[in-house]
């Protein structure tokens, strides 16, 4: 009897034990292996699954395609920084700083929370507003939000240095705490996707006035996911500037949301496990292709591409992808136990010639 | 009073800009529901068009150095192009895609399309100088202005005026606006779907030329990326202006035109660089009070 529950439990959690032991299972092996330059790419990789994930627990159950989530990030790695960083400068160079930020310094942890809490508060109150819009003028608002963020950042010198960059903040991220925030990004979606909230939001996604009539409050199951995509994004913020170390506003603009959206799109917008690989084809793909970029050489020949390539290269990807295959490698689909897969139902709308 | 009308003058002027803008990403919103951000390059390779494509820093002229009867024609039958082209190979094959994915893909071509430019021309900003003429200032009794003011308020005005006759007056204009109602509808009235969706692109491509050309005289600045707040505010122009509705578009440019002027105006000189913010967030809590924009279209909403 026993052995027959563990094994219901597993086929019905199929998915999230794929994700996270997969993801497990490749950092294993990649610390076995100890190369530092692939320690650090699965790193950046397991940084970009929790923006590219916290971004599907919004766009993915809503359905409503978010361009501002990345302000967010922004949100989140400043945060971190005004905590933890630069002891000696911040009393001279962020004048602006209330006195606790600026003459104290928080262990980073704390900080990642308290970060990540704040990416979500403000979350909350943009939400309100913007997500009583539907569709696309949802989206476009974003989009206006993410401009709000992007030029109070550049112009409020005393507290962010403007367009400078902040230098120096802690090391702290090796490849397991990423993959620690990764696998609770994952198993955060996770459970909101089957929970009655995401069931909800996605039964707002497919049709939203019948979800209406069946008593859904559409925009409080979006509020509700926004925030919570939003607590994470903070969070891969702070990941990214405890990574690299350095951060500048545009390191968190258009160029960061068209990367991730295109990690989304490429896996399939709505399935989680299509976030996962979504960002590791790409990744994978930017990663050969910078490296193309540098310089590598092919038997003694010297081969480069021009700067910019990479992303005429990412461009004309995500754009072929769309033309050809526009729900994504794994379409609406999960990693599912073989016997019990679900066919997607396709997204297409009925007889539009 | 005086301070008051020149604040005007700058509302007309920059609402003018912005106007075009606003049409040129209503219109193809129009006829096939595309928020089309590849706009802002349209706009960008218009300005980019007016000099010898290559990496050098210092850029020398190459249709910049027409006369400008040649010049602006030119730079307009380039855009269309461009515009026709996207048109043929990556909106025509999405025709039938939900809004979301059509979306996504235009935001691809325009980062595609941002990142060729920069391949070709570099990334670094440029600065080249047309239409010096058109920047000399007079007065107009106690106000200041510049004849590019004026060129781009009456250009506008003309504009407006004749895309509003297209509209109405034209049979193609007339399948437009029917296409714009229910494509499937005018389709099947014997409307023909291609050429009506691609004289919409067409016309687009013209606006965005337009406006590069009014922004090239008045910064001459060129930078692969230096059409996206102008196209973030033309998204911004038709939300708040009704989307689908062309003469909401015009009047949400200029609304947001409007409210940059005075904003410049009122804001005190520390906080003027965020502006565009302050205009942003207007913006969002306008439509909280009229959630379909300023004109809403019965066409637009869902039936259910």
């Amino acid at each position: 009897m026993r052995g027959s529950i563990v094994a219901d439990f597993l086929k019905r959690h199929f998915t999230l034990i794929v994700l996270l032991g997969g993801a497990l299972l490749v950092c294993l092996a990649v610390q076995a292996i100890g190369d530092k330059p692939l320690i650090r790419t699965v790193t950046e990789i397991l940084i970009r699954i929790v923006i590219v994930v916290a971004l599907y627990i919004f766009i993915g159950n809503s359905g409503v395609v978010s361009f501002g989530s990345i302000a967010f990030v922004m949100i989140g790695a400043y945060a971190s920084a005004w905590q933890t960083c630069c002891k000696a400068m911040k009393p001279m160079s962020m004048t602006g700083l209330p006195d606790f930020l600026r003459y104290n310094t928080y262990p980073v942890f704390a900080a990642a929370l308290t970060s990540s809490l704040l990416a979500a508060m403000v979350a909350l109150i943009v939400g309100l507003p913007i997500l009583r819009l539907s569709g696309i003028p949802a989206s476009i608002a974003t989009l206006a939000f993410l401009s709000i963020v992007y030029v109070v950042y550049s112009n409020w010198t005393t507290v962010t240095l403007g367009l400078l960059s902040v230098v120096g903040l802690p090391l702290y991220v090796t490849i397991w705490v990423a993959f620690g925030w990764a696998a609770a990004t994952i198993l955060a979606a996770y459970l909101f996707q089957n929970s009655r909230f995401g069931l909800s939001l996605r039964a707002s996604r497919e049709d939203e006035v019948a979800a209406r009539a069946g008593g859904v409050n559409v925009a409080f199951q979006r509020l509700l996911a926004w925030v919570l995509s939003a607590f994470f994004l903070g969070a891969a913020g702070v990941l990214y500037g405890h990574f690299v170390g350095v951060i500048s506003v545009n390191m968190f603009y258009f160029d960061m949301t068209f990367i991730s959206i295109a990690m989304l799109v490429v896996g399939g917008m709505r399935s989680l496990s299509g976030a996962v690989v979504g960002t590791v084809v790409l990744s994978a793909v930017t990663d050969i292709l910078r490296r193309v970029e540098a310089g590598i050489d092919i038997g003694g020949l010297s081969i480069s591409i021009p700067p910019g390539s990479q992303e005429v290269a990412l461009g004309l990807i995500m754009l072929v992808l769309l033309l050809m295959r526009a729900n994504g490698l794994m379409g609406a689909r999960e990693f599912s136990w073989p016997r019990r897969r679900i066919e997607a139902a396709p997204a297409s709308r009925v007889g539009s010639d | 009073m005086t301070t008051f009308l020149q604040i005007c003058v700058d509302a007309a002027s920059l609402g003018s800009l912005y106007a075009l803008a606003a049409l040129g990403v209503g219109l193809l919103w129009g006829v096939m529901k595309l928020v089309n951000f590849a706009h802002g390059e349209f706009i960008t390779i218009g300005a980019y068009a007016l000099i010898v494509p290559s990496g050098a820093v210092i850029p020398q002229l190459f249709i910049g150095a027409l006369p400008i009867w040649l010049m602006v024609p030119t730079m307009c039958l380039i855009v269309a192009v461009v515009a026709l082209i996207t048109e043929r190979i990556i909106f025509r094959p999405l025709r039938h895609a939900d809004p979301s994915t059509l979306l996504v893909a235009s935001f691809s071509l325009s980062f595609f399309l941002q990142y060729l430019i920069l391949l070709i021309y570099g990334g670094r900003p440029k600065s080249i100088q047309i239409g010096a003429s058109l920047n000399g200032e007079f007065a107009f009794g106690p106000l200041r202005t510049s004849w590019i003011d004026i060129v781009t308020i009456s250009t506008t005005i003309v504009l407006l005026i004749a895309v509003a006759l297209f509209m109405t007056r034209t049979r193609m204009g007339v399948q437009m606006r029917a296409a714009t109602q229910d494509f499937r509808m005018a389709r099947m009235l014997g409307v023909r779907g291609n050429t009506v969706i691609a004289t919409a692109f067409a016309v687009s491509g013209v606006l965005a030329a337009v406006v590069s050309f009014f922004l090239m005289v008045r910064t001459g600045a060129l930078a692969p990326r230096m059409a996206a707040p102008l196209v973030t505010i033309g998204f911004i122009a038709t939300v708040i202006g009704g989307m689908g509705s062309m003469v909401g578009a015009i009047l949400g440019g200029f609304l947001v035109g409007v409210v940059s002027a005075f904003m410049q105006f009122i804001l005190p000189e520390a906080m003027r660089p965020n502006r565009d913010a302050f205009v942003f967030a207007i913006v969002i809590l306008m439509l909280l009070v009229r959630p379909n924009g300023l004109i809403s279209l019965r066409s637009q909403k869902e039936r259910v």
